[in-house]
C-alpha cells in the first residue's frame, strides 16, 4: 500500500476525472484507509475511550463552539486534556462526542474532504454542503455505530451566503439537522442543553457566548462524571473556537483562564448559577 | 495498398516527430513565468481567464503551473492534488514533496510520450517554498517526461527560450515581490518579432504566490487591487500584506496538533 504505484508514475486512478471527494477517491484507490470500511468481527464489543460534551451557541456574526477536555473509558479518566473541537477549514468547525479514535479519524479525512474539493474546484464548498458532506460519512459509519463504536459529531460554521452563524447536529444513521441558537452533544448533554435554555439570549456579544458555553459546560461536568470541569490544579481549560465573517479562530489559555475565575466566583456559596435575587 | 506509406519507421524519426508535435501545440499558447523572490516563489502567466488557470494551489508548500493544451494539464494538476492530499493523510502533511510529485509527473509524461497515440502537448512547473531562497525547489517538466531542476528562474510556453535569456540577464536573489513581478511582466509583454511590447494589465494576468512566512497554506492567488499596487511603479506596496492572524489554514490539519495554544510549535505540522 503506498501512494504511488506503477513504476513510480501516477496510477491511472489519479488520472482519471472524476469526482472532487477526496472520500470517494479514497474509497475506490486505497478503501482501507476509509474508517468505516473497517469491520469488526460479529457481535464483538471493545472498551475504547469517548469524548464526551461539546456545546455550540449563535451569537451576533458568528458561531461558537465549546468542549470540555475529559475522555473517559469506562470508569477510567483515558486522557485528560484531548482536545474535541477542532478547525475543519477556514471557516467551519466540528466537535465530537463517542468513539474518540474513530472520531478523530473521521475529522482528519473531513479536513482533507473539504481542502482537496477547495483545491479541485478552485472554491470553498457551501455550509450546507459541508454539513452533508459529513452526514454521508456519519452514516457510512453506521456499521460500526451498531457494535458500539459510534461517533456523533456537531458542526457549526459560518454562513457568507445567509452572513450568520450556524449549526447541524446529527444522529448515528447520518441524519443532519439544523439546530437554533444553542445545542449541546455527548453524555452531558442534557445538563448542559439545560443551562444553555436559561443563560443563551439572541444578539449576545462573542464575549457573552464565551461565558455562556463555558457555564454550561461547568453544569455538565457538575452532574455528568464522565464530563471533565476546567482542571485548575494543572490549568486545563475548556477549548473554545469561534466562527465569524473572519474565520475560525481558537481563544487561547489566558483568554479562557479569565472566564472560569469569574464563574469560580459566582458559583461560591451558589452551587447550581441560580440568577437573580439571591447571594452571588 | 498502403502506397506512399512506408512501412518501418526508425524510432529516431517516431520521437522526433512526437516531440515536434509536442512542441508545436505548447508553442501555440501564451507564456507563464515562474522566478523565486525574497520571501517566496510567484507564478506569472499571461492569462484573461479568471475562471480557467494555469496556477494551482497542490499543497501546503507546492504549487503548479502549466502551458499547453488545458484539458491535459487539468488533468495533471487534478492527479497531482489527488497524488498529495492521499499522501498527506496516510503519511503526514511534511512527507509531500515536490521531488516526490515531480517524479511521478515525469513517470507518467515519459509513458504517454512513448506509448500512447499522442504526446501530452504541455509543459509544467512544480514548486516547493523553502525556508529561506536556496532551499526553494523548482522543477520544469516537459512533454517527453523529462526534468530539470531550475534554479531562481523558469518561463515556458511559447517564446520562452527568449523570455528567460533576457529575465535571467536581470534576475537576482533577493528582489521583492513587487520587482520580481515587474519583470516578469516585462519579459511576457516584450514581442519577440522586435515589435513594440504589449501592455500587460492585471486583467490579463494570473499571478499567485508561495509565501514562505506562512505557516501552514502557503500558496495564495493576487489579483484585483492587490496586483495593480504590486505592478505599479508608484505604490510602495512590494509584499502580500502578512497574516494577522492565525487562521486554521496556518495551523496544521492533524486534529491533535492543530491548536497551538499561545505559541506556535516548530514545525509540527
Amino acid at each position: 500500500m503506498t501512494p504511488v504505484a506503477d513504476g513510480g508514475g501516477l496510477p491511472a486512478a489519479y488520472l482519471r476525472t472524476g469526482s472532487s471527494s477526496f472520500t470517494d477517491f479514497v474509497a475506490e484507490h486505497e478503501p482501507s484507509l476509509i474508517p468505516s470500511r473497517r469491520g469488526l468481527p460479529p457481535g464483538a464489543s471493545i472498551d475504547a475511550p469517548h469524548g464526551t460534551t461539546i456545546v455550540t451557541v449563535i451569537f451576533e456574526g458568528g458561531v461558537l463552539m465549546a468542549g470540555d477536555r475529559r475522555a473517559t473509558m469506562g470508569n477510567i479518566i483515558a486522557n485528560r486534556d484531548m482536545e474535541k473541537v477542532f478547525a475543519t477549514d477556514e471557516f467551519s468547525v466540528v466537535g465530537i462526542a463517542g468513539t474518540a479514535g474513530l472520531a478523530i479519524e473521521l475529522v482528519r479525512l473531513f479536513q482533507v474532504e473539504l481542502e482537496h474539493y477547495e483545491k479541485i474546484e478552485g472554491a470553498l464548498m457551501s455550509l450546507e454542503g459541508k454539513a452533508n458532506r459529513l452526514a454521508s460519512m456519519i452514516r457510512g459509519n453506521l456499521g460500526m455505530a451498531m457494535q458500539g463504536l459510534s461517533v456523533v459529531p456537531i458542526f457549526a460554521g459560518y454562513d457568507h451566503q445567509a452572513g450568520l452563524g450556524r449549526i447541524f447536529s446529527y444522529d448515528v444513521t447520518g441524519g443532519c439537522y439544523e439546530e437554533h441558537d444553542h445545542h449541546s452533544v455527548g453524555s452531558g448533554s442534557l445538563f448542559a442543553r439545560g443551562a444553555l435554555k436559561k443563560l443563551y439570549r439572541p444578539g449576545m456579544s462573542g464575549d457573552e457566548a464565551v461565558r455562556v458555553a463555558v457555564e454550561a459546560l461547568w453544569d455538565a461536568a457538575d452532574d455528568d462524571s464522565a464530563t471533565g470541569g476546567p482542571d485548575v490544579g494543572r490549568r486545563i481549560w475548556p477549548t473554545v473556537a469561534l466562527v465569524t465573517a473572519d474565520g475560525a479562530r481558537f481563544i487561547p489559555d489566558d483568554g479562557v483562564a479569565p472566564v472560569v475565575d469569574a464563574i469560580i466566583a459566582d458559583r461560591q456559596g451558589n452551587p447550581g448559577g441560580r440568577r437573580g435575587g439571591g447571594a452571588a | 495498398m498502403t502506397a506512399g506509406m512506408p512501412f518501418y519507421v526508425s524510432p529516431e524519426q517516431l520521437m522526433k516527430d512526437r516531440a515536434d508535435f509536442a512542441r508545436k501545440g505548447i508553442a501555440r499558447g501564451r507564456s507563464v513565468v515562474v522566478l523565486g523572490y525574497d520571501h517566496g516563489i510567484a507564478f506569472v502567466a499571461e492569462n484573461p481567464s479568471r475562471t480557467l488557470h494555469k496556477i494551482g494551489e497542490i499543497y501546503d508548500r507546492i504549487a503548479f503551473a502549466a502551458v499547453g493544451k488545458y484539458n491535459e494539464f487539468e488533468n495533471l494538476r487534478v492527479a497531482g492534488v489527488r497524488y498529495a492530499d492521499l499522501r498527506g493523510y496516510s503519511y503526514d502533511r511534511s512527507d509531500v514533496t515536490a521531488r516526490g510529485l515531480a517524479n511521478a509527473y515525469a513517470q507518467t509524461l515519459g509513458s504517454v510520450f512513448t506509448q500512447e497515440s499522442k504526446p501530452y502537448e504541455v509543459e509544467i512547473v512544480v514548486a516547493e517554498v523553502g525556508d529561506d531562497p536556496d532551499s526553494d525547489q523548482i522543477y520544469r517538466l516537459t512533454y517527453d517526461g523529462s526534468v530539470a531542476d531550475e534554479r531562481g528562474l523558469v518561463a515556458m510556453g511559447g517564446a520562452s527560450d527568449q523570455i528567460e535569456e533576457r529575465l535571467t540577464e536581470q534576475w537576482r536573489v533577493g528582489l521583492t515581490l513587487a520587482q520580481s513581478l515587474q519583470l516578469a511582466v516585462a519579459g511576457l509583454a516584450h514581442d519577440p518579432a522586435g515589435g513594440p511590447d504589449r501592455e500587460l494589465g492585471p486583467e490579463s494576468l494570473e499571478v499567485a504566490v508561495l509565501d514562505r512566512t506562512r505557516s501552514r497554506r502557503t500558496f495564495r492567488r493576487i489579483n484585483g487591487d492587490l496586483l495593480g499596487q504590486l505592478l505599479s511603479d508608484d505604490d510602495p506596496t512590494d509584499d502580500v500584506p502578512p497574516v494577522d492572524h492565525d487562521s486554521p489554514r496556518q495551523a496544521a490539519s492533524n486534529p491533535q496538533t492543530q491548536r497551538h495554544g499561545d505559541e506556535p510549535t516548530p514545525d509540527s505540522d
